[in-house]
């Protein structure tokens, strides 16, 4: 691991001062996947904030019926949450899908969201990629893509987003409130949060360098089921082939994309009478798949149909 | 009077030379500055310590006892239990999350000591192994791994217990799984058990034991 500074944020607003005057600095709170990117050296950050001890792990109820959730809650915390399992069911059970019970006691709903790509060639030090070493090209392309995207990929990069909460959180058309480096509070749908990889797959997010993610705001839940299915490899802790999230008649999938993938067309199709299998169809006529990723195609078919039969009969 | 035989031009560069040497070395380790009289032989090659940073003071809480470290911030909990406090029950398995060895209990909750950095938990209360029962009277759940031979070779062990320590308490929270109903409160079923243990790798594969054992042991607490 390379040598880096390090120190206690007494407050929101010290933490994104002290990231925009120091070069290279990053935010850490759980540390889960950032310390094991620093061990690889992936990750280089020359100075640590830990934003792990400010007062935003809290969630709260909202004036309007909408539940906000801190940025540094951890994520057992918030699956466990009477509120949440009760009125966000979809949300607990992404949460308990993903990771292992150690993790998910210190990881933070932040820092589930910035989590970087799982993809072999990112984390292979050995292999070009685009994403860590921008411009050396993408091994993942002609490579062992098995788990590579179907959905906005491009010829610099094919990796996806492997956070189960964020596809449960696309689905219930959350939030994501943050703290500029000049001090703004803004707020901001969790889908504008993500990058497509374009051509700067080096650029994972639309957040201005040094922000913070304060929290997450569940808007109320709308009528009808909610259900989070995935596939992996393992029947536990592993990441996920695909994932599907229903919540009534909105549906989001997992493990498709470089960010969570809101099936508009799929929805679009289901509001205007379709069956689960027609609707699902449509949004997969859409899909790139390179070869080894073709099984991606039909088991997103099977599982999207069957998820939302399931969210219908609830 | 002849000088000494050492104090000839050549002998002088070669001196000169020599402290040249040791004066570009000193400035990493001191300990050297004053041996001018080193001659002759290469210094052996040390790593520069270049940590231009000072040791951060961090006190944790472990085993009931504060415990105070000037510490790297690079140094993860794992490695100030082991290699500074000496607990080596913790053991360092994968050292990337994956295997569960390095459990431990900080303010009650399992975490992999390996993923977090000391400097994270100063003020916090750590249970490593070591403060888990005692050699004249067992913890029920280390009575329990005994009693039903959950183990092979032991490694990872101390992560298993320290690990089902955590587990129990969340239940007894009813913090959920994915073999939870939606809605319903956990029970200790196998399905629960092995799911919620999925981050503790056994690789002599005493997986059947393990569960046999946690079931006795949550027996005998309850």
């Amino acid at each position: 691991m390379k040598a880096f500074t390090y120190e206690r944020a007494q407050s929101a607003a010290a933490a994104v001062k002290a990231a925009a005057e120091t070069p290279g600095a990053r935010f850490i709170a759980g540390g889960t996947n950032l310390l094991d990117l620093m061990k690889l050296e992936i990750e280089q950050p020359q100075h640590l904030i830990d934003v792990g001890r400010l007062p935003m792990a809290a969630i709260e109820d909202g004036a309007d019926g909408a539940l906000r959730i801190g940025g540094a809650a951890s994520n057992s915390h918030v699956a466990a949450d009477a509120r949440v399992r009760a009125r966000y069911p979809v949300l607990s059970e992404a949460i308990v899908a993903g990771g292992s019970p150690q993790l998910r006691n210190k990881a933070s709903v932040a820092g589930n969201l910035l989590q970087r790509t799982r993809c072999a060639y990112f984390y292979d030090t050995s292999k070009p990629c685009n994403k860590r070493q921008p411009g050396a090209g993408c091994g993942a392309l002609e490579g062992l893509n098995r788990n590579a995207a179907i959905f906005g990929a491009s010829h610099a990069c094919i990796a996806t987003h492997t956070s189960d909460m964020a596809v449960a959180l696309a689905a219930l058309d959350a939030r994501v409130e943050t703290l500029t480096p000049s001090g703004e509070a803004r707020s901001f749908p969790i889908l504008e949060l993500h990058r497509l990889p374009g051509e700067r797959p080096e650029l994972e997010t639309h957040l201005i360098p040094g922000e913070l993610i304060t929290a997450v705001v569940l808007p109320p839940p709308p009528n009808g089921g909610q259900v989070y299915r995935k596939v992996r490899d393992r029947a536990s802790y592993a990441g996920g082939l695909v994932s599907v999230a229903v919540v009534g008649g909105q549906l989001a999938l997992g493990m498709v994309a470089l960010k969570p993938w809101r099936a508009a067309e799929a929805e679009g199709a289901l509001a205007a009478g379709a069956t689960p299998a027609e609707a699902i169809a449509k949004e997969l006529d859409g899909a790139s798949p390179l070869g080894r990723n073709d099984f991606k195609i039909s088991l997103v078919a099977r599982l999207a149909a069957a998820a939302i039969g399931e969210g219908r009969a609830q | 009077m002849p000088g000494p035989r050492w104090n000839d031009s050549e002998g002088a560069r070669q001196g000169a030379a020599a402290s040249q040497r040791h004066a570009e070395f000193s400035i990493w380790v001191p300990a050297f500055a004053g041996m001018s009289g080193f001659l002759g032989e290469e210094p052996p090659f040390v790593r520069p310590r270049r940590l231009g940073r000072d040791g951060l003071r961090t006190t944790i809480n472990v085993n009931g006892a504060a415990r105070s470290l000037d510490l790297d911030p690079r140094t993860t909990l794992l490695d100030a239990l082991r290699e500074h406090l000496k607990l080596t029950g913790a053991k360092k398995g994968c050292d990337h999350g994956q295997c569960g060895a390095c459990t431990v209990l900080v303010n009650g909750v399992r975490i992999n000591s390996c993923l977090s950095l000391a400097v994270m938990h100063d003020g916090d209360e750590v249970i490593s192994i070591e403060g888990v029962g005692a050699v004249e009277k067992l913890h029920p759940v280390q009575q329990a791994f005994l009693k039903w031979d959950a183990f092979q070779c032991g490694y990872c062990t101390p992560g298993q217990i320290c690990s089902t320590l955590g587990m129990l308490a969340e239940i007894e929270a009813g913090v959920p799984s994915q073999e939870t109903p939606p809605g319903g409160k956990p029970v200790l079923s196998d399905a629960e058990l092995r799911e919620r243990m999925s981050g503790n790798i056994c690789r002599c594969s005493a997986y059947p034991q393990i569960v046999a054992a946690i079931k006795d042991a949550a027996e005998q607490m309850a």
